[in-house]
């Protein structure tokens, strides 16, 4: 019985979430605010639980125990370990972030901002050098010409195959990044290039929205699916 | 009559103990414990015989258990573990910098019965300043290289205004805040789904203060929902800011800057609503979005908006490209956050961006040619080792 009333219930949130392809009514503006309500509740307790909790409170000592027996047999002769300290410095910058609350040191409240952003940015370069750039451009080092080999002897059509796929790979990234420099204005053989590399993007954005839009509708068929079996049991 | 039946079980416990004694399988040989090189440190590598008992049909080893201890008769605790077949793993829970440590490595059988190693060591964990391997030695590189570019051409960009090239859809962003204004609706700026640390979302912030002061020129509304509790100040700042520098602080509300949910659904669903009950003119899309993006483009277009989109997911580019009027691909974004701003800040780290996309390109050209040339020319061979290789 409480399973039938929660799938109505999913059942009619759902019906009323779609009432909006028809346009905005009572009825999706009361799904909508349970929706975002449900929600800010739930990630409100989750954060407080999975987050807020393990990672502070925790740790410092202030709530739960250390579960690790290695962690706490190497701290038993210290009151607080390094790793603890940093938790607190994450606290000290939550805290700081409420003083938006106090209009007069609301300023205090750029510093933990300041200090997420440029961390996060400095971390990020190494990771974006090492996988955007030189990852990228091992993996740009193909052969134009690319022999392939069965049984000893030259497969002429799968290297020309694989030859083709090769070239339209080094020049789809060399045209679109000229596409992407903004140092010089798009004219002569460099906007030609540009042109050839607006294309390549262009053939890649049609191939990612088809293929997005075939794993949508199988979102769709899986509401309509619930719809149709789970609540109503139309199909076996 | 009674004593047969009591022989079973005791006939029972008898051959169990025995099963039982054969059980502990052989302990790992020759234990060996180094310091883990290129790491920050805390970490230990082991490496050993296995067991000879991992493949016995009956009770064979399952895993290893890595012990540590900072003297041979201290208790031992457990530091990781590894799988049958490991000849190698890494101690890390709780090791400490400078400090020498013991290891043991036990080998567990299937009935939980193990077997302890000779004591190995001491190993005393370090951290290296510098990584040793090539793939790091050619990120610094890079990273010097880009880094100097963008340095450099930010005192230049101090110094004299630097081309950048026009970008379609720039110009929009002005007459989507016209068309606002004109037609007496607000404009509504979503800044995504990222983190305030994506660039994408750092750019989309550099547009907002622009259109967020010619908002408050004109006199009109600009509406920002925000996803993420950390981005959501952050637009507040920006936007009072924008308001403060036009000249017209009274006119900035916290309530049109303000946080919604921060989940992905109910925030689209909110962000929909708002779209058709105050019918905005003009929608920007400026920043992270994922699965989202069609959703809000096209409740847009249906509320007779003009759209314009800028993100640098890719899957993404091609929803906005297909519902909005105007899209900023990729990288354009941020040039337009430099275009816009002319920040001697943004507009030299767009020129040495383009310095390291003509690197890029270069080394892409070079190494094409010496996978042809490597044998025949020599450089074409030092190149490839270099930039190629492992």
């Amino acid at each position: 019985m409480p399973e039938m009333v929660s799938i109505t219930i999913a059942g009619f949130l759902t019906l009323g979430i779609m009432s909006f392809v028809y346009k905005d009514n009572p009825i999706y503006k009361f799904c909508e605010s349970v929706f975002i309500g449900v929600s800010a509740g739930f990630w409100f307790v989750s954060i407080f639980y999975q987050s807020l909790l393990p990672q502070l409170t925790d740790k410092i000592g202030l709530t739960g125990e250390l579960a690790d027996s290695a962690l706490a047999y190497y701290r038993q002769s210290s009151s607080l370990a390094s790793a603890q300290w940093f938790n607190l410095i994450a606290a000290a910058l939550g805290i700081m972030m409420l003083m938006r609350l106090l209009p007069k040191i609301g300023w205090i409240s750029r510093w933990p901002l300041a200090f997420v952003i440029g961390s996060i940015a400095g971390l990020r370069l190494i990771g974006e050098l090492q996988t955007n750039i030189i990852t990228q451009i091992k993996e740009s080092i193909l052969p134009l010409w690319a022999p392939q080999y069965v049984d000893g002897s030259l497969n002429l059509a799968a290297s020309v195959g694989q030859s083709l796929t090769n070239i339209v790979l080094v020049a789809g990234i060399l045209t679109g990044v000229i596409y992407f420099f903004f140092s010089k204005e798009h004219k002569g053989v460099f906007g030609g290039a540009a042109k050839v590399g607006i294309w390549f993007l262009m053939v890649t954005f049609g191939a990612a929205f088809g293929l997005t839009v075939m794993s949508r509708m199988s979102l769709l068929i899986g509401r309509i699916d619930f719809l149709l079996r789970d609540w109503l049991h139309w199909l076996g | 009559m009674r004593k047969p039946l009591l022989a079973v079980p005791f006939a029972s416990l008898f051959l169990f103990s025995f099963a039982s004694a054969q059980a502990p399988p052989a302990p790992v040989t020759n234990l060996e414990a180094k310091d883990t090189p290129n790491d920050r440190g805390e970490q230990v590598d082991l490496s050993w015989t296995v067991s000879p008992d991992e493949n016995r049909a009956a009770n064979p080893v399952i895993g290893y258990q890595i012990l540590a201890a900072p003297a041979p008769d201290s208790p031992f605790v457990p530091t990781g573990t590894a799988s049958a077949g490991s000849k190698q793993a890494t101690a890390k829970d709780g090791l400490k910098n400078g400090k020498p440590y013991y290891f043991k490595a036990r080998a567990y059988a299937m009935d939980s019965s193990f077997a302890e190693s000779e004591v190995a060591g001491p190993a005393v964990p370090k951290g290296q300043w510098w990584n040793t391997k090539p793939n790091y030695t050619r990120i610094f590189i890079g990273m010097v290289f880009l880094v100097g570019a963008i340095l450099y051409n930010i005192l230049r960009a101090k110094k004299k205004e630097l081309y950048i090239r026009p970008i379609a859809g720039i110009n929009a962003i002005d007459e989507g805040i016209g068309r606002a204004t004109e037609m007496g609706r607000p404009i509504l700026f979503v800044c995504g789904l990222g983190a305030a640390s994506d660039a994408a979302t750092i750019a989309a912030f550099s547009v907002l203060g622009r259109v967020a002061q010619k908002v408050a020129q004109y006199q009109s509304k600009l509406i920002v929902p925000s996803y993420d509790p950390i981005v959501f100040p952050i637009c507040q700042d920006v936007v009072k800011g924008a308001y403060i520098n036009a000249g017209r602080p009274e006119a900035y509300s916290d309530k049109d800057v303000f946080f919604v949910v921060q989940d992905q659904f109910p925030y689209v669903a909110a962000v929909n609503g708002i779209m058709l009950r105050e019918k905005p003119a003009t929608n920007f899309y400026l920043g992270k979005f994922f699965a989202e993006s069609l959703i809000l483009a096209e409740t847009g277009f249906q509320a007779g908006s003009i759209q314009i989109a800028g993100t640098d997911e890719l899957i993404q580019m091609a929803f906005f490209i297909v519902a909005c009027d105007f899209t900023l691909i990729g990288e354009e974004l941020f040039a337009a956050s430099a275009y816009l701003s002319k920040e001697p800040e943004q507009v030299g780290s767009i020129k040495g961006q383009d310095w390291g996309k003509v690197v890029f390109a270069s080394l892409t050209i070079l190494g094409v040619i010496s996978v042809f040339l490597e044998s025949k020319i020599h450089f074409f061979s030092l190149f490839k080792k270099l930039f190629v290789a492992e």
